[in-house]
């Protein structure tokens, strides 16, 4: 993989926080869900974020995605302040660097396995000849080789295999980044241990893997695990 | 432009399409008031400048109080106009013709079947400046009948029939008329023209039920009733005149006033329609509020999230105003057939141009209520939607 940016500098961190608090202000009184977090994320790494409930995973995470930013503190995503950036930008970055697979696969109900997948891809290469096979790779690449499911609505498919469909559309665009917030929390543990084994050849494969879980066995198969108490960093193997 | 936000805004409408039919239906209302009562107005207009054109512009005199002929007979001895009056007239109306008219009704039998219709004197010389023959020939001499056309065909006169008068006596039509329609002196499709000289042997009037001057020269017209208000009108009022532009502007602000009424009507019901498709479409935005939180997650700008709404507000407005723009000419047909008897108008420009109008408000409506919902979803906070069970 390539390890300097085009202007020949060393490439920077995936991710760095530095003294990140979010604060969701409250009518009974402002809640901190992220506390001054400092930490770096690499490219490459697999992390399992664990913690209590409330302990700001998910907040976490949402930052990361670029779907909130920092409250107080700097986060720099491929070395530009998220704050910089205008929801325009945000969402370009959602769009072409991160891949969102959530614990409810959130699917677009209207839209069939195929066009769910197809989707981020649309949005980013409006001419269909160019987007060619990409969604079927993708769909093949997340595991579900039946072309016949293709067609179908999500809600006509299993929990196993709607993840798959969600995992599909993460990567459709070949995002650098995964964010996974319980990925297999609506599912029963040898699906679960199917979806692992996916992210972990997706790792494997060069993707950086930021995932939520309350799971002892499943954050087994990062390479690296944070835990959050009280939205600050208890304890960090990386 | 996507297929995607476009299916999505398409698919959405099919799903909740007993929702999306009465938005649809309070558009196609508002586009059929509008469009159908523009025809209407248009298609009147356009059959009142072509009577004009036809008819040419005219004055009609008639006495004061006692009304111009035999329909009132309230009356006991109902007002004329003399001999002498007719020649002051034509004096002051120099050079236009003047043409003195009995009109009546008489009791008539055509074979075995017996009607009451209008009947008209005249002087022979001036029939042509009236009426233009469709068979046979005008007036000649003292005797003969003409018939209006919608009285031929009403009892199956032709050239030759015989009709029996009241009095007894009999005459032979000797000229089918073409059809005029709606005239501002005389009407005489439904009616009979009889020389005036028979008419006046037979009955001995005392003189003349109304005169008309044709005025070739359309500018003249006010002039010339100044003129004969002064002569006849200056101690006190004895003649009445009426211009046929002073009809056809009475008519206009009449209907003016019908179609301000109407327009309103067909703006209300567009303003409920606009209501009803905001009210759709913001329920639609509550219910896919964790939709479009997973929309923008996944890399949907908030520009483009408008965009899918206001396709949504846009189909339901083409579609609505196709609709309706396709039942005005239905609508317009039928009210055109029973006020005007006529559709010929129906696909003058003029008329089309009325449906396009009614079908560009109905499309401004639809986009102008889509605007506030697509503006409302687009700018959800993300974070906000994706909790949103
Ligand atoms: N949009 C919000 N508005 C207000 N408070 C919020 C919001 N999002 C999160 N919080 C609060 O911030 C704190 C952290 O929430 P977060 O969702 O990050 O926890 P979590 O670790 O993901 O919990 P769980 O394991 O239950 O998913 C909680 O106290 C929560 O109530
Ligand atoms: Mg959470």
């Amino acid at each position: 993989m390539d390890t300097v940016t085009a202007s020949g500098g060393p490439r920077p961190d995936l991710i760095r926080f530095e003294e990140v608090s979010k604060v969701y202000p409250l009518p009974a009184g402002d809640v901190v869900a992220l506390d001054r977090v400092s930490l770096t994320v690499r490219n490459g790494e697999f992390i399992a974020v664990m913690g209590p409930s409330g302990s700001g995973k998910t907040t976490f995470l949402n930052l990361i995605g670029c779907l909130d930013v920092p409250t107080a503190g700097r986060l720099l995503i491929n070395g530009r302040d998220v704050a910089d950036l205008s929801d325009d930008e945000l969402t370009f970055l959602r769009r072409d660097t991160i891949g969102f697979i959530f614990q409810q696969f959130n699917l677009i109900p209207l839209l069939s396995v195929i066009e769910n997948v197809e989707y981020p891809l649309v949005l980013k290469v409006r001419d269909r000849e160019a987007r060619g096979e990409r969604p079927f790779e993708a769909l093949k690449a997340a595991g579900l080789d039946d072309e016949r499911l293709y067609t179908h609505k999500p809600n006509e498919l299993s929990g196993g295999q709607q993840q798959r469909v969600a995992i599909a559309r993460a990567l459709v665009n070949d995002p650098d980044l995964l964010l996974c917030d319980e990925p297999t929390g609506n599912l029963d543990q040898r699906t679960g241990a199917g979806i692992m084994a996916l992210l972990a050849e997706m790792n494997r494969g060069g993707k950086t893997i930021i995932m939520v879980t309350h799971d002892p066995g499943i954050a087994a198969y990062a390479t690296r695990q944070v835990r959050l108490v009280d939205g600050r960093i208890q304890e960090d193997t990386g | 432009m996507s297929w995607t936000f476009f299916d999505i805004a398409r698919r959405n409408l099919q799903r909740n399409l007993f929702r999306s039919m009465l938005a649809i239906v309070g558009i196609v209302i508002g586009v059929l008031a509008i469009s159908s009562l523009g025809i209407l107005g248009n298609s009147l207009t356009l059959s009142v400048t072509d009577q004009l054109s036809t008819v040419g512009d005219s004055l009609t005199v008639i006495p004061h109080s006692g009304g111009a002929s035999g329909f009132g007979g309230g009356t006991a001895t109902p007002e004329k106009i003399s001999d002498r009056q007719v020649q002051d007239l034509r004096r002051v109306a120099a050079p236009n013709p003047v043409i003195p008219v009995y009109s009546t009704a008489e009791r008539i039998e055509v074979g075995s079947e017996k009607a009451v219709l209008s009947v008209y004197a005249l002087n022979p010389d001036d029939v042509s400046l009236l009426v233009e023959v469709d068979q046979g020939i005008l007036l000649r001499g003292n005797s003969g009948v003409l018939a209006g056309s919608r009285a031929a065909t009403q009892y199956k006169l032709k050239v030759g029939s015989q009709i029996r008068f009241s009095d007894g006596s009999t005459q032979r039509v000797v000229g089918i008329l073409k059809e005029r329609g709606l005239g501002f002196d005389i009407q005489p499709d439904m009616a009979l023209i009889v020389p005036a000289r028979r008419y006046e042997d037979r009955t001995h009037p005392t003189g003349f039920d109304q005169v008309i001057i044709k005025v070739k020269d359309t500018a003249r017209i006010e002039a010339l009733q100044t003129a004969i208000d002064q002569r006849f009108n200056r101690r006190e009022t004895v003649l009445d005149t009426f211009s046929s532009k002073e009809i056809l502007s009475s008519i206009q602000t009449v209907f003016g006033q019908i179609s301000t009424f109407t327009t309103a009507i067909g703006g209300i019901s567009l303003v409920v329609a606009g209501i009803s498709i905001l009210n759709v479409m913001m329920m639609s935005v509550t219910e896919r509020t964790k939709e479009i939180g997973i929309l923008r997650s996944i890399g949907t700008l908030r520009r483009e999230i408008r965009q899918m709404f206001i396709y949504e507000a846009l189909m339901l407005g083409l579609i609505g105003s196709a609709l309706g723009g396709l039942l005005s000419f239905g609508a317009g047909y039928l009210i055109s057939l029973l006020v005007l008897q006529t559709t010929k108008y129906l696909f003058d420009p003029s008329s089309l141009s009325s449906i396009a109008l009614g079908m560009g408000f109905g499309i401004a409506t639809a986009l102008l209520s889509g605007l506030y919902p697509a503006w409302t979803a687009s700018n959800l906070n993300p974070i906000e939607a994706l909790r949103h069970e």
